[in-house]
């Protein structure tokens, strides 16, 4: 079974991501912030993450920077997934080293559709 | 709605689109069709219902068969039939149509132009393998109102999410609002009109590869069979057929048999009968 974090500060959106993709057959954790998804990523990495952008303490994409230099830190495909929907967010996030990116609001098909892109459906 | 006035909208429609709506699909006329009575300034679909049996509306006409499609699309839907375009038909033709340097495609059911665009995309992503060849995309639909939609290349949210990797999305489109535009480069590459697959298509002359996805579903079996026959005479005799996930023309028309190794790819019969280069090709493979 895959492993797929959660990694958003609303407990509302966690509960329906988590509801999506434990359709698909993922494993859930969660996360509300990226400050403790870095710490649940340095146990065991996950092989997936669906990771917001705007976040206290600390952010998606500064999250995404860090995770990224960890050992093995390059090996979970991470889904943005924010309302921040301008293209230069998108860019900013692709190049940071994300691998897809879902703008909200989202919906199953929508998720199903960008983790089956990242090879992870 | 009476017995007697559904029956006739049930034979409108088959007649004028060939969509088969069964009395278990009430709900569905009912709910497709009230809005357009009440846009119309019908009382009730009873009513509008009397108006086409009296005859003579063309445009009201047209709005009930376009509400009774289902415009259902997203980008590369199904994945494999865009993979076998771009693997497995492409470096075909870029042998068996070296000379002419021409390939033309056409999506018979297009809806709102994610399937033509998919492919355009596709063809882009592989332009530096073809110089100077000409694709060209041909891309019909039943309905003008999801043809004209498809025509702007103006897409939802939504519908740029479902699909189309993040990738091709920043590559081939911008963003209009909370909207986004495919670009005119890809735009230009596709031909997109309003086509009914019950008429006579022959003047679109001869394809290479015909995409027919998800809309025999919707037909009778004769339908289907008569469809697929002439879409066979207007298909090169080394070309190919792609339908839906859940279609195939077995047992519905000798013009097509199943491509031996790719599902959902079929070929023209007779491509049996003489070793084409395809049939060669995939022998090797
Ligand atoms: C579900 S969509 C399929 C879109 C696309 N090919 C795909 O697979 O995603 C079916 C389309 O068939 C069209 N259609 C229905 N009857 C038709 C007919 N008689 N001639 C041409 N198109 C028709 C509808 O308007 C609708 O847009």
């Amino acid at each position: 079974m895959k492993h797929c974090l959660v990694v958003d500060d609303s407990s509302v959106i966690r509960k329906v991501a988590r509801r999506i993709l434990e359709g698909y057959s993922f494993k859930i954790s969660e996360a509300e912030n990226g400050q403790s998804a870095l710490a649940l990523c340095k146990q065991a990495m996950p092989d997936g993450i669906l990771l917001d952008w705007n976040m206290p303490v600390m952010d998606g994409y500064e999250f995404l920077s860090e995770l990224r230099s960890l050992p093995g830190g390059d090996t979970p495909k991470v889904v943005f997934c924010t309302t921040e929907n301008d293209v230069s967010f998108i860019t900013r996030a692709m190049r940071a080293g994300a691998d897809e990116y879902v703008m909200k609001p989202f919906d199953k098909e929508i998720i199903g559709s960008k983790f089956a892109e990242v090879g992870l459906i | 709605m009476t017995p007697t006035e559904f029956a006739f909208l049930a034979r409108f429609l088959k007649e004028r689109s060939g969509i088969v709506i069964g009395e278990d699909k009430r709900y569905l006329v009912e709910s497709r069709l009230g809005p357009i009575a009440r846009k119309a300034g019908f009382a009730s679909l009873s009513e509008l219902t009397q108006r086409l049996m009296r005859g003579g509306d063309t445009a009201l006409a047209q709005s009930v068969i376009e509400a009774m499609t289902t415009n259902e699309t997203f980008f590369f839907r199904d994945g494999a039939p865009f993979t076998q375009f771009s693997d497995v038909l492409l470096p075909e033709f870029a042998k068996t149509r070296a000379a002419q340097k021409r390939v033309r495609i056409w999506c018979a059911a297009c809806s709102t132009g994610q399937e033509p665009y998919s492919l355009a995309m596709l063809l882009d992503e592989k332009a530096a393998q073809f110089p100077g060849w000409r694709f060209e995309i041909v891309a019909t639909d039943l309905a003008s109102e999801v043809v004209d939609r498809a025509r702007t290349g103006l897409f939802s949210q939504f519908e740029v999410q479902r699909g189309l990797p993040i990738k091709l999305l920043l590559k081939h489109f911008t963003q209009e609002g909370d909207r986004w535009r495919i670009a005119a480069k890809l735009r230009e590459r596709v031909q997109f009109r309003t086509l009914n697959l019950l008429r006579d298509f022959s003047p679109l002359g001869q394809f290479d590869v015909v995409f027919c996805r998800n809309v025999l579903i919707y037909f009778d079996e004769p339908t289907k069979a008569d469809i697929l026959g002439r879409i066979g005479k207007q298909l090169a005799p080394d070309g190919a057929l792609l339908l839906g996930s859940a279609e195939t023309v077995l047992g519905l028309n000798a013009a097509f048999r199943p491509h031996p190794s790719h599902r959902g790819l079929f070929v023209p019969a007779a491509a049996g009968a003489a070793p084409s280069a395809f049939r060669l090709a995939s022998a090797v493979r």
